[in-house]
């Protein structure tokens, strides 16, 4: 839905960027910096319209690793998340597991995950993964943990099996902090993915990168940083839009005018 | 004396928590019995252990010691008979108002053809039947807890346990609602059991009040109101009315001196 002020914000946010750059643009240009330092937006343009393809097809596998990864992060996510929750005591099994998995620098084990999955698309999926699925697990648990006490025990009193505590009282009543969980993780898994493309491969941007940065060809690696982040905020706004749809009644409204 | 036998016999009840400092005892000794369709209020301040009274009656909480049966059996967990009113409205945001009304009778897997029927029927005796299919942050403090009030009733259990379900309304609101409830129960007749902190909502709305002491709890005085039904809003300022909320206010405040 277009309202007022969502036009109005939308106003904003795209004149700030215009302005941003313009200077950007401005600056490249008053000062005559080498473009191999920062190329100015319109060369990086220019590198862009100069081979759309390329930035099609290695964007392609980005966004495949991307979004296997996230798709995984979030069924991996939401069986741990239950299972915490549901079984307290699996928690103090899991959630060291959890952490660790969490801790351990994705860059560092980038290379061992190369040796284990090889040089095609796998280990990319399984780093934006592994960066991805901890806060949706973190988010759905407590979503998952904080449903009213009175519901609880108005599902008590109604002796609800446990299966229908999960789905009917449990489930529902996390769905907004699961979605707030996939929006921090469709960020984070963009960019296990081309942590994963950096360490081996031949292709996706963070391929692009590489190759651009060991010709110096800056404007090639701006053009795939634009891509990346372009298509980052488009996965974001797709998780925003579904949330809307899927969770209508998290929205706030205003309450009916009415006596009581 | 009537011979029905009560719907609710609470006897001796005692309970007692174990802290890190020892014991508290929170409920010393309390009796009291409610016949079928009667209207009891329990009443008592703050931190008095009323809501534990009711959630051993409702099955959610074990009692230390002391009996409570329900119909004439002990009380071993919850029951379907009994419906519940919470100090919160406790719905569901993801369901319609409606949505919510049908919630116990889904759990409890009982006819759901005439189910939905029966839950907008509900929601025309709590006067909302319009708003059947607004969400929760659609409605009012005031709607919501109507909501609930109608989910308590939906499965027409013949019990009906309210925990200071008005406690977290404005004074007119409040004062709405009590008049509500009190159409609500004459067209549905349920033995009711309210657990409030407020003299004069209890004495408005009980044929009898039980009257418990400051922590441990304990009843103080079992009080018979003797108002007419049906109760008027003009009878709150009636010399019967205030005369009893005055008794009662003394009565408690002797064990505070």
């Amino acid at each position: 839905m277009l309202r007022r002020g969502n036009i109005r914000q939308a106003v904003k946010v795209g004149a700030t960027l215009l302005l941003l750059v313009l200077l950007w643009e401005a600056v490249c240009r008053l000062l005559n910096v080498a473009p191999f330092l920062l190329p100015a937006p319109s060369a990086i343009a220019q590198r862009f319209a100069e081979k759309p393809m390329l930035f099609w097809v290695h964007g392609w596998f980005t966004l495949y690793e991307t979004f296997a990864g996230f798709i995984i992060a979030v069924a991996v996510g939401l069986v741990a998340a239950a299972a915490i929750v549901v079984i307290p005591s699996i928690r103090d099994v899991l959630m060291p597991i959890l952490l660790i998995a969490q801790l351990v620098p994705k860059v560092a084990i980038a290379p061992i995950l190369l040796v284990w999955f090889g040089y095609g698309v796998a280990p990319k999926i399984v780093i934006a993964f592994l960066v991805a699925f901890f806060p949706i697990v973190v988010n759905t648990a407590n979503g998952l943990a904080a449903v009213e006490r009175e519901l609880l025990d108005l599902g008590r009193s109604l002796e609800a099996s446990r299966w229908q505590t999960f789905w009917k009282f449990r489930m529902p009543s996390a769905l907004p902090e699961l979605f707030s969980g996939m929006k921090i993780a469709i960020t984070l898994a963009v960019i296990g993915a081309i942590i994963g493309e950096f360490v081996g491969g031949d292709k996706g941007l963070g391929y692009l990168i590489i190759i651009a940065n060991q010709e110096l060809d800056t404007p090639l690696a701006f053009a795939a940083l634009t891509v990346i982040s372009v298509g980052g905020i488009l996965l974001y706004v797709a998780i925003e839009g579904l949330e809307r749809l899927v969770i209508p009644w998290a929205q706030p409204i205003q309450p009916a005018q009415a006596s009581t | 004396m009537t011979s029905s036998k009560p719907s609710i016999s609470v006897v001796d009840l005692r309970k007692t928590y174990a802290t890190r400092d020892g014991s508290i005892v929170s409920l010393d000794g309390v009796s009291f019995d409610i016949r079928p369709y009667e209207f009891v209020s329990v009443l008592g301040p703050s931190g008095s252990g009323k809501t534990t009274v009711l959630k051993i009656i409702a099955g959610l909480e074990a009692k230390t010691s002391g009996a409570v049966q329900v119909d004439g059996k002990d009380v071993v967990g919850p029951q379907r008979k009994i419906g519940i009113v919470f100090q919160v409205p406790a719905l569901m945001r993801w369901r319609t108002a409606l949505e919510n009304v049908l919630l116990p009778s889904e759990v409890l897997g009982i006819d759901k053809a005439g189910a939905r029927e029966r839950g907008l029927d509900t929601l025309r005796l709590v006067g909302l039947a319009e708003f059947a299919n607004k969400y929760p942050n659609e409605l009012s403090g005031g709607m919501q807890q109507r909501v609930s009030i109608a989910r308590a009733l939906a499965h027409d259990p013949s019990i009906l346990l309210l925990d200071e379900p008005f406690s977290a309304l404005d004074m007119m609101t409040r004062n709405q609602l009590n008049l509500e409830l009190l159409r609500i129960w004459s067209e549905r007749k349920k033995t009711s059991m309210l657990i409030t902190h407020s003299i004069p909502e209890a004495v408005f709305l009980s044929d009898r009040v039980v009257v418990l002491g400051p922590r441990p709890a304990k009843v103080l005085e079992i009080v018979e109101v003797g108002l007419p039904r049906p109760r008027t809003p003009e009878m709150r300022v009636s010399k019967e009315f205030v005369d009893i909320v005055d008794r009662i206010g003394r009565r408690i405040g002797l064990e505070y001196a």
